[in-house]
């Protein structure tokens, strides 16, 4: 039997909202930075430290990127262009979610979803573009590992979306974190995805 | 008056079957059981590698001990380096953190428990992976190129695992601390570990990244790291200091936690304390280079301190924060009504180990000592592994009454602490004075001076280790069953 006077103190000031998801998807998202600079330093190491040869324009250059390999510039540019649309709409899942607005944050996930599908697309056109074997050379060998380790990270990046989009269609927007979470996400992948876009497909 | 009746309704609880505790355990969510699990299986490893070293001692001790072939050699030395690291310090650092620090910051559950608890199976999966490929002729150097594939994939694995359950602890810490409590206001063993679980998470993603150009290179070409020759150039790193030194940042941080308890005061300049604990992370800045940074002393000024910063940067910096926060746990002793608690003393001689392996490291990085390539390297790690060894056993004896609710005997505990230096001085200091002797090979170097003695000492101190190892789970397992009951009340000293 419980027994409860009216001479209780009141119940204490509510504790400051801290955001669980938020904050480890942040820690998450440093890791995955740190590998894919790391592996970006290693690259770029690599290139540096090969020899010079002589370009078809007549200037000097690495012996990266083998004479014969093209890279498929209109599939990498669009590629980077879609992920920073993909950060535009993840950021108004979490707009619509605040206003309580299901239809709309479900639209913006689901969209984000597909930019991401799009984008692993994008990735394996470029394979199919590019026709080298993994074991053509030492480009060949790092190219596939950054670009495979970026295309894991893009496939977590979808499957974070497709979750959340199916919270939304449930109407479980009462947290905005999730949606937070998953827009900060999709701004780590978009930002590692530009620097690799910028080493290994503009710089070459 | 407030007056609450909390007096449940008893029903008739039976006592859960045997595979219903097996199933509770392995499908658990509660932090202190997780921490406990890695805790446990680190067990395993540290018998490994001190097994390791007890066979590789006597390897060494004359040039006709032939027991392994010279393959199983360089497999029982990645053993030794990989289990040091990946089998013992890190979940050590990973087990006591997830065990406690939720307790300490006033959370009653881990934030995202069950990452903590896929970080565990993972580097369980790994760690067998990894005994299985290096046992198979896998490992660095290793002869059979299936072996190794699966050596670099169970490294690849544990490394995810560690970086979940560091995630799991560095959330814990961030977002699960009661209110009114602030980040510099935790107790110093969760900030150290948060420390740690921070550069855990900052650092091995850029040993994965380098893992995974590594593995491959090794399961396709081999065209451009080295093959199974270029292992532990490209990931050694991972493996060596001043990387380690981030995974014994708790057991600096437990000092630095039993000081003032055991002064029964509070720890003076506190905030320099916390800065010390901070210092020894400095060592996360060696993943940048992944070099080891020797000072040269040699040329003009500007090239003496060009080779000095480094140095200091990566080799003195940790050391000294270490000695920071040694320093003031004995200030706080002096200071205080000191009542010694037995937790202190393996936990006190566990750091002294650390302090004499970080300090042996920064000594090998100067190039006129000409320690490079030589045992020296070895004993240094044995020292910090060790180290970290018996300040687990303190956490163990000063955690354990609030994890399990029994107390283990204070004889015991410092019994075993001190054993447990004697065995960690044999083990490693005569290779500090074996500079002639070769590393990474067992007869390949001269015998003409003192070096079977040299052996022969520190197989003794492999074995003394190994005693007091099996000592210590003894009487862990006896203090789980039959230990003196602790009060409710088990947190009052802290």
């Amino acid at each position: 039997m419980s027994t409860t006077t009216s001479h209780a103190l009141p119940s204490g000031a509510q504790p400051a909202p801290r955001s669980s998801i938020l904050v480890a998807t942040s820690a998450v998202a440093a890791a995955g930075t740190m590998l894919m600079f790391g592996m970006l330093a290693m690259w770029l190491k690599f290139r540096d430290a090969s020899s010079l040869r002589e370009s078809a324009r007549g200037k000097m250059i690495h012996d990266w990127l083998p004479a014969d390999i093209k890279i498929p510039e209109v599939a990498t540019n669009t590629m980077a262009i879609t992920m920073v649309i993909a950060c535009v709409m993840a950021q108004w899942a979490v707009y619509s979610t605040r206003r309580n607005d299901s239809s709309h944050a479900t639209l913006a996930l689901a969209i984000t979803s597909v930019i991401g599908i799009a984008a692993i697309n994008a990735q394996v056109a470029v394979y199919l573009q590019m026709n080298m074997g993994l074991i053509d050379g030492p480009y060949q060998t790092m190219f596939y590992a950054i670009t495979g380790t970026m295309l894991a990270l893009l496939v977590t990046g979808v499957a974070f979306s497709i979750v959340t989009m199916f919270r939304a269609v449930a109407g479980r927007l009462g947290d905005s974190s999730v949606m937070s979470a998953h827009a900060l996400y999709w701004y780590f992948l978009t930002a590692v995805f530009v620097a690799l876009w910028f080493v290994v497909y503009v710089q070459k | 008056m407030n007056t609450v009746n909390s007096t449940a309704a008893v029903g008739h609880a039976s006592a859960p079957s045997a595979l219903g505790t097996v199933a509770n355990w392995i499908t658990t969510t509660d932090h202190k059981k997780i921490g406990r699990l890695f805790v446990s299986a680190s067990a395993l490893w540290m018998l490994n590698i001190v097994g390791v070293g007890i066979a590789l001692g006597i390897e060494r001790i004359a040039p006709d001990t032939a027991i392994f072939n010279s393959n199983s050699v360089t497999q029982l030395f990645a053993m030794l380096r990989t289990g040091a690291t990946f089998g013992v310090l890190l979940p050590l650092a990973l087990g006591f953190g997830i065990a406690v620090v939720p307790t300490q910051v006033g959370s009653k559950s881990l934030s995202f428990a069950r990452l903590a608890m896929f970080g565990f199976y993972a580097w369980l999966i790994a760690s067998g992976l990894v005994i299985g490929s290096i046992v198979a002729n896998g490992g660095p150097g290793g002869g059979n190129p299936q072996m190794v594939d699966l050596y670099l994939m169970g490294v690849g694995i544990g490394l995810v695992g560690v970086i979940a359950a560091s995630v799991s602890l560095v959330t814990t810490v961030l977002t699960s601390r009661r209110t009114g409590l602030s980040l510099l206001e935790i107790p110093m063993f969760s900030w150290s570990v948060f420390v740690s679980a921070v550069s855990v998470v900052l650092t091995l993603p850029v040993l994965l990244g380098s893992l995974i150009y590594v593995a491959v290179d090794h399961h396709y070409g081999r065209l451009v790291f080295g093959g199974n020759e270029g292992i532990d150039m490209w990931l050694g790193w991972g493996f060596s200091q001043p990387q380690t030194f981030l995974y014994v940042i708790p057991a600096i941080g437990l000092l630095a936690e039993l000081a003032p308890v055991t002064a029964r005061i509070r720890q003076p300049l506190r905030g320099a304390m916390l800065v010390g604990v901070g210092l020894v992370s400095t060592a996360m800045f060696g993943t940048v280079t992944q070099t080891s940074h020797v000072f040269v002393w040699g040329g003009t000024l500007s090239d003496k301190i060009k080779s000095a910063i480094p140095y200091a940067w990566f080799n003195l910096l940790p050391v000294l924060g270490v000695v920071i926060v040694t320093l003031l746990a004995l200030l706080a002793i002096q200071k205080g009504t000191t009542r010694l608690i037995a937790p202190l003393v393996p936990t006190f001689l566990g750091v002294g180990m650390i302090v004499v392996g970080m300090a042996g490291n920064a000594v090998q990085m100067i190039e006129s000592a000409k320690l490079t390539g030589s045992v020296f390297e070895e004993a240094a790690v044995t020292y910090i592994a060790y180290g970290a060894m018996l300040c687990a056993w303190g956490a163990i004896s000063y955690f354990g009454p609030a994890l399990w609710g029994r107390k283990i005997s204070d004889t015991s505990v410092i019994g075993i602490g001190a054993l447990g230096m004697f065995a960690t001085v044999l083990a490693a200091a005569p290779y500090y004075f074996a500079k002639d002797q070769v590393a990474g090979v067992v007869s390949d170097f001269d015998y003409s001076g003192p070096q079977t003695a040299f052996n022969t000492v520190v197989s003794a101190g492999h074995v003394l280790m190994a005693l007091c190892l099996l000592s210590a789970i003894a009487v862990s397992a006896k203090s789980l069953s039959s230990g003196q009951t602790v009060s409710a009340e088990v947190w009052s000293d802290q």
